[in-house]
């Protein structure tokens, strides 16, 4: 059986910044990615970041997943893709399947940084081929290069509905609408505004009704909701569209740590169940660490710095960086992460994250 | 349906241009790229067909986790086309249910 | 979200009026300057620490709307392709005529060409009417956002903020 002394399982920026700050300090570290390239989310990220100059602000996600897999080379962090984690169980013991065979491995330290996966949400024809995630829109333009239809509408005004109707318009599609069944629109004022301006209309309180269509979307019936979510009829608007894209939240992949038996609490405000970590990303399970979406739905530049905190963390508790280099790091990472959750938006994500602190501490009861 | 000229990304690194065979019609994709990218460069959605109601399912996630793209290839069943790439004179099918018996 | 733009999706001139990164009148007709429409507490500052001659500020809290101090504003343009929002442009009311030019981040291709024509449009989407390109800039150091600057009446510069190509 390999043993290492630090496993990620997730390559993306979350996964690379853990690795990449244990690797730094000396901790020999294996990532592993289910999928065929390393990068997770960062790659389909085109646009610009916000934040500051620590946070790279003004990159384009794909450039700093680049620069990103350019320094865990450089540090000797072995990357294994297309390779599947089944399993983590007591002592660090984990299974991974790598192409047809399957492997024990295990691991001194184990950090979960495997994101989140799409929610859906049921309605007539949602079965229809041209029914997408909004990830999916992201993969096909942004990683293979094709257009996912002509004509999208896009359900979901979060920061991944209004971000992936631009990336669309660049790829050549039009947007019919964007709408939402909430009052008001869930993304940053900034990227509404870009589309709003190209003419894409905004419908809150709207939901959609039906995806019409034999074989494939041919159209799109949305109809409005009223203050306790119920359709209001006689309001139906037919659109017509070859591709519906559905943009209503991300769930953390938590099932790894479920297993693990970490501890949990559902938090809304993060996007659902969530594993209750300490201020080091530590779980209920010793040894056992997470950073990133699975720990609550942020963004690339908070995954960055909690993967940074989770590596510093490994590489304190393996014995390679003592403890007030390790402190004071830590206190930077902090601060830099206090920026990031600040404003409307960052704010209650911060208070969230708190919360699961408190319940990792006892403080609070998990719901 | 592909994009010639992205404003961020610029032109797409793809493998040789190669010859594969979808239900019996001869079709253009680039060797590497997932099978269900090449397919929907040629216009087809309809990956399979359903068991119990006969329903067409085509690409949802597009990352090889919710299994609506499978399809039969090379005669094998359940193959997720959105991450399995694509090699020349490949035979690609619309699955129908659960297709053919998997081989070894 | 100031006023309704949390169900539109956009500012109007009335959001827009006493933000701190709005030029006055008296300076848009000086010459060009730069035209800032951020309203949102989100943590960003590159517009900040882009300028070389200190005219935009956000200061150390992030979330802080960023401050246009219009007399030190020399008209470089690099705040309008490095915003991440491309929420600046830039205009200029000085034209003689009634005539004014607006500058925008563009990352649509293809690119218009100096002397086409082109629809304007408004923050809402709804069109003003033609307009044509009398510049358009891209260098490797603006990373993909193009800017691309429209002549106008002057009554729209501070509502002409997209174009779209004419097909032919």
């Amino acid at each position: 059986m390999r043993r290492y002394e630090m496993i990620c399982v997730g390559a993306g920026p979350a996964g690379l910044a853990a690795a990449i700050e244990a690797a730094r300090n000396g901790v020999q570290v294996l990532v592993y990615d289910e999928n065929d390239r390393p990068g997770g989310q960062l790659f389909k990220q085109i646009h610009k970041f916000f934040g500051s100059q620590e946070h790279r602000a003004k990159e384009r996600g794909f450039n700093i997943g680049n620069s990103f897999l350019a320094e865990a080379k450089e540090l000797g962090v072995e990357v294994s893709l297309n390779s599947v984690v089944l399993g983590i169980y007591e002592n660090g013991a984990m299974n991974v399947m790598i192409g047809d065979r399957i492997e024990q491995i295990k691991a001194q330290k184990i950090l979960v940084a495997t994101g989140a996966s799409e929610n859906m949400i049921p309605f007539p024809g949602w079965t229809l081929p041209g029914v997408i995630g909004a990830g999916a829109a992201q993969t096909m333009a942004n990683i293979h290069g094709i257009r996912p239809g002509n004509d999208i509408l896009m359900v979901g005004s979060g920061n991944v509905g209004v971000i992936v109707s631009y990336q669309m318009m660049q790829a050549g599609c039009r947007v019919a609408a964007v709408i939402d069944a909430a009052p008001e629109i869930g993304g940053y004022a900034v990227h509404a505004a870009k589309i709003a301006r190209v003419g894409v209309p905004f419908m809150m309180s709207h939901t959609i009704k039906k995806a019409h269509g034999k074989d494939r979307v041919e159209g799109a019936t949305v109809i409005r909701v009223d203050d306790s979510w119920q359709p209001i009829a006689g309001t139906e608007k037919r659109f017509e569209v070859d591709t519906i894209c559905i943009a209503v939240g991300l769930n953390p992949m938590t099932q790894l740590l479920r297993m693990a038996s970490c501890k949990t609490a559902f938090v809304p405000a993060l996007g659902g169940r969530l594993p209750a970590h300490d201020k080091n990303q530590e779980t209920s399970v010793k040894g056992v660490y997470v950073a990133g979406d699975v720990s609550g739905i942020e963004e690339a530049s908070t995954a960055v710095i909690e993967g940074r905190i989770a590596g510093l963390a490994i590489a304190h508790s393996l014995g390679y960086l003592d403890e007030p280099s390790f402190l004071e790091q830590r206190t930077q990472q902090y601060a830099s992460m206090q920026g990031l959750r600040s404003g409307s938006h960052g704010e209650r994500r911060g208070k969230a994250k708190e919360y699961l602190n408190a319940v990792m501490k006892g403080t609070m009861n998990a719901l | 349906m592909r994009i010639e000229e992205h404003p961020i990304l610029g032109t797409f690194e793809k493998g040789s241009p190669v010859q594969f065979i979808f239900d019996g019609q001869t079709m253009q994709g680039f060797e590497g790229e997932p099978i269900a990218i090449a397919l929907r460069s040629n216009g087809v959605l309809i990956h399979r067909y359903t068991s119990r109601r006969d329903e067409p399912r085509g690409m949802f996630c597009a990352i090889g986790r919710c299994t609506d793209c499978i399809m039969v290839v090379d005669g094998q069943p359940n193959i997720r086309t959105c991450v399995e790439p694509l090699k020349a004179g490949m035979l690609v099918e619309t699955q129908r249910g659960k297709g053919p018996e998997p081989g070894i | 979200m100031p006023s309704e733009s949390s169900k539109t999706g956009f500012l109007t001139e009335e959001d827009l009026k006493d933000s701190p990164g709005i030029p006055t009148a008296a300076r848009r007709q000086k010459g060009p300057v730069a035209v800032i429409e951020c309203l949102e507490d989100i943590p960003c500052n590159p517009c900040e620490s882009s300028c070389n001659v200190g005219a935009i500020v956000v200061g150390e809290d992030i979330t802080n709307l960023p401050h246009l101090d219009g007399e030190k504003c020399v008209a470089c343009q690099t705040c309008v392709y490095i915003c991440p929002g491309q929420a600046i442009f830039m205009v200029d009311e000085s034209l003689a005529h009634g005539r004014a030019t607006v500058m925008m981040p563009y990352e649509y291709r293809p690119l218009p060409e100096e002397g086409d024509d082109v629809t304007a449009f408004d923050r809402a989407g709804l069109e003003l009417g033609d307009a044509k390109v009398v510049a358009v800039r891209q260098t490797k150091k603006m990373d993909q956002t193009a800017t691309v600057t429209i002549e106008v009446p002057r009554d729209w510069s501070m509502r002409a903020r997209a174009i779209r190509l004419k097909v032919d």
